[in-house]
């Protein structure tokens, strides 16, 4: 599905997701915390950042792993994305939703 | 700055209305067997990464699970269960639960699966309140000091369903 976030163009899967990672810039990023009711702050950009890196090696991303990454504990997670941490912050990040359940 | 609605109610088709949407999960834990242990930490664990909130309840032999001293020694259950595909004269034979229990550790490392202790923290630091059952620990002789210190509390019966009222709340019982 197209649509028109800060006047680019995007394709989004059913679930909000960019589909191509490639039209992602900041000013999205922003676009989509505001929708989830999140204005960034420096250390939600610690975690987006880690959450891409981790996606560019191709990591599998557990709520587990990122508590232990050093770059912020799983309370800080929740408390910086308070609807479900990970799938909240990979909408952000413009990366898929991981699909663990754990 | 041009923005649009997609990211909320659109994107999921339909509307939901309030009483719709699952706000809490209220699950009881009342068995020590591993197999149980883990299915309810993950219902609660998987409750709060989507954003729900989440309680557990330990009561009876669930209460095991929150035993400083008991909660390493769980294991799976070789006698009475099915899903073993074993006689059951063989499950109960010495050494029988701790194979199951290593063979099964062994996948859920596969699956970075944690160990019920780092389980427990990863509950209570993702805000799932933990409490123990008032009348069971007394049947079990326990005291406070015996469970984990992530505990949030001890509660009866009619507390926990105090704290489970309302729309969108749902109760487990493992």
């Amino acid at each position: 599905m197209l649509t028109t976030i800060s006047n680019k163009t995007v394709s989004l899967n059913e679930e909000g997701y960019l589909t191509d990672f490639s039209q992602w810039d900041k000013t999205i990023a922003h676009e989509i915390a505001q929708q989830t009711g999140i204005d960034l702050t420096p250390r939600h950009w610690d975690v987006i950042n880690y959450v891409q890196d981790q996606h560019t090696k191709e990591i599998p991303l557990t709520i587990r792993n990122v508590g232990k990454s050093g770059v912020v504990d799983i309370k800080e997670f929740y408390q910086l994305f308070p609807a479900g941490p990970l799938k909240t912050c990979t909408k952000i990040a413009g990366i898929p939703k991981p699909v663990s359940c754990i | 700055m041009e923005t649009t609605t997609v990211f909320t109610s659109k994107q999921n088709g339909a509307i939901k209305n309030e009483n719709e949407v699952i706000k809490k999960m209220m699950i009881i834990l009342s068995k020590a067997s591993l197999e149980n242990v883990y299915a309810a930490f993950i219902l609660a664990n998987g409750a709060r990464s989507e954003g729900i909130e989440a309680e557990m309840f330990f009561t009876f032999f669930g209460l095991e699970a929150i035993q400083k001293k008991k909660l390493e020694h769980l294991h799976v259950a070789t006698v009475g269960n099915p899903a073993m595909h074993i006689p059951t004269m063989l499950g109960g034979l010495p050494g029988m639960e701790a194979f199951a229990t290593s063979m099964m550790q062994k996948e859920m490392d596969k699956l970075d699966i944690p160990p019920v202790h780092e389980f427990l923290e990863i509950l209570s630091a993702s805000g799932v309140k933990l409490w123990a059952c008032k009348l069971a620990m007394d049947m079990f002789h326990l005291k406070k000091e015996d469970l984990i210190d992530d505990l949030d509390g001890v509660l009866t019966v009619g507390d926990f369903y105090q704290r489970g009222s309302g729309p969108g709340m749902h109760m487990l019982f493992v």
